[in-house]
């Protein structure tokens, strides 16, 4: 690129010229070059309102309750059964509203089920939601109201069988994205969408069960943390210079939150929640903050990714040399 | 329908025989002259609302700058420092008049270049948007264009992320979302779409999509003969990430000069192994549950 004129910097030539410019500074030495138009964005940020996040928290601790309260019931915990229905049906109760309300027109959400279609993860989440939200509510009625106990063991199992597809379907919607800081982490994104919401169901039945009924709560707390950390780490890893968001900007401050939030409830929990319980309930309030951050940072890294033509661009010139090569 | 086996909707396959040609655009920026008719034009005839207070972006003269709800044609502006391939013109001469008119002449080495584009969705054969859209909305046209339903869409902004172009929109004053129809309305009746229509120069120029790429072919032969090196043809091939484009171009640089993506790939190609780690995830949680009540109750 010799004879380039920073008068003309940004149209098509490589972007250190726009950092520069930004900076004020003309000594900056640019990043790996890379070519744009104007710096402006490639691909569009999502049209989606921070409802969704939110559904995804709690409608991965909805998923990953319903079939805590199924494996509790067969090992005669009726207490913890009890807890964790009631979380199921509060997170279904509560997320399927938040995904209504983010519609552009939600007068239009029955529109949602026209269509059986493997190809769109929202489509195939309305059905799951379609059957774990009123098996979950029948089977917290039936529970707390002592009314139709059959039906409500069969919804109880119904929405047990679902969860695990509601905990972790959000991460699919999410990958099946052009953008790049979610579609390049679709190996991992599952994973730590499903230990924030074992975390998070967890921690939110914990609160719900006197300790000695809680073992298991607790214990789902904190391998749930466990993994939702792992897999971060694992993702922020595999994605390279791709996980810069998650440093960055306010994904970058969630993320940081997230992460101290999940390992100190998990160790609240984990090591004191069993005796102690103002440490089980703080550890508790700890975890169901830490998955939620974790979910805000996934979304909020998202947008500043699509936000930043570099993060789309260079992967995929990456790509094209390496396929030349 | 397998869940690693998941094509795109067959075209023609639900048309009957009704089927017609895949039509489509084949864009060729070399000689576009920044007119902006195309734009025009498209608003005109598909009463597409105005996007905005007008403000000056100082790119070049480009202040439409995307495309998007509101916008289903965009031409950009791109200016270069690089000479200009025009070896009839005597620069010399041009700069000694320049220079008597008082104004600066425009230094021969280091000359200046505009490229000038009108973009566009690009009816992907493996269109993302219509592929994730929940509601059906977003369907294949019997000429192979994907186009909203907009009594159907329920604004879910599903495909505005799905676009590796950066396409479709949500237009938030209404709640749908809205892009290019490649002018279904007219195709049915037999017309070419209104962007082509307005094009001066014939840079936007429609027709079945197969006899587009034997032109276009023809088209950067020419211009290699003529010395332009940096000439190539953009989503011309079905060998891409989209399966090839129902709109198309020929660019007189790299792609991201112009704002598209270098390599665009339709996101649920990956779609099978997604669901797999979703599989795996689920079989966590599973295990993980499991386990933990396995453990006893305190």
């Amino acid at each position: 690129m010799s004879g380039r004129r920073p008068g003309f910097a940004g149209n098509g030539q490589p972007d250190g010229d726009r950092r520069r410019r930004r900076g004020g500074r003309g000594l900056m030495v640019p990043e790996a070059e890379f070519r744009s138009y104007y710096g402006r964005p490639v691909i569009k940020e999502p049209a989606w309102t921070i409802e969704v996040p939110w559904y995804f928290f709690v409608g991965g601790m909805a998923g990953a309750s319903a079939p805590l309260a199924v494996a509790a019931r067969m090992a005669g915990n009726e207490r913890l059964a009890r807890s964790a229905v009631t979380v199921a049906a509060a997170g279904v109760a509560v997320g399927t509203p938040l995904l209504v309300s983010d519609l552009g027109r939600p007068e239009r959400f029955h529109h949602m089920l026209r269509l059986f279609k493997p190809t769109s993860p929202m489509s195939m989440g309305s059905w799951v939601l379609a059957g774990l939200g009123p098996s979950a509510v029948n089977a917290a009625v039936s529970e707390w109201f002592g009314i139709f106990p059959r039906l409500g063991r069969i919804a109880e199992v119904v929405s047990g069988l679902l969860g695990p597809a509601l905990a972790t379907y959000t991460a699919v919607l999410v990958a099946n994205t052009a953008v790049p800081v979610w579609h390049e982490a679709g190996r991992e994104l599952p994973l730590v969408f499903a230990g924030s919401a074992m975390a998070s169901a967890g921690a939110a039945t914990t609160l719900l069960t006197p300790a000695a009924d809680a073992g298991p709560a607790r214990r789902l707390a904190v391998t749930g943390a466990v993994v939702e950390l792992a897999a971060g780490q694992v993702m922020e890893r595999r994605l390279g210079e791709l996980a810069e968001p998650y440093h960055q900007g306010v994904a970058g401050r969630y993320a940081r939150l997230a992460k101290g939030c999940t390992a100190a409830g998990a160790a609240a929990i984990g090591l004191a929640g069993r005796r102690r319980r103002p440490l089980a309930v703080a550890g508790a309030g700890l975890l169901l903050a830490g998955s939620a951050l974790e979910r805000l940072a996934v979304y909020k890294a998202g947008f500043q990714s699509a936000r930043d033509p570099k993060y789309v661009v260079k992967p995929q010139r990456a790509r094209l040399e390496a396929a030349n090569r | 329908m397998t869940l690693t086996d998941l094509p795109t909707p067959t075209f023609g396959g639900g048309y009957d025989g009704q089927a017609r040609p895949r039509m489509g655009f084949f864009t060729d920026t070399s000689i576009c002259i920044g007119c902006k008719a195309c734009e025009v034009a498209c608003k005109e005839w598909n009463l597409v609302p105005e996007d905005g207070p007008l403000r000056i972006s100082g790119n070049s003269y480009d202040n439409t700058l995307a495309l998007g709800a509101n916008t289903w044609r965009h031409v950009a502006f791109i200016e270069q420092a690089k000479p200009v391939q025009v070896p009839e013109v005597d620069l010399a001469a041009a700069a000694a008049a320049a220079a008597g008119a008082g104004t600066t002449a425009p230094q021969a080495r280091e000359g200046l270049r505009w490229l000038m584009s009108s973009d566009v969705c690009k009816h992907c054969t493996s269109a993302a948007c219509l592929e994730v859209c929940p509601t059906g909305a977003l369907f294949r046209t019997e000429f192979g264009t994907v186009v909203v339903q907009q009594d159907i869409c329920n604004g879910c902004g599903y495909c505005v992320p799905a676009c590796p172009f950066g396409v479709i929109e949500r237009r938030e004053e209404d709640g749908r979302v809205f892009k290019c129809t490649l002018c279904y309305d007219r195709l049915k009746d037999g017309m070419e779409p209104a962007c082509a229509h307005a094009c001066p120069t014939k840079s936007i120029q429609f027709g079945p999509l197969e006899e587009l790429r034997e032109r276009a072919d023809a088209k950067l032969e020419k211009l290699h003969e003529a010395g332009f090196d940096d000439a190539r043809l953009y989503l011309r091939d079905e060998a891409n990430g989209i399966g090839g484009a129902g709109a198309f171009f020929l660019l007189l640089d790299e792609p991201e000069v112009y704002g598209f993506p270098p390599d665009p790939v339709s996101t649920t190609r990956d779609l099978p192994r997604l669901w797999k780690a979703a599989a795996v995830a689920a079989g966590v949680v599973v295990t993980a549950v499991a386990a933990a009540v396995a453990g006893g109750r305190r």
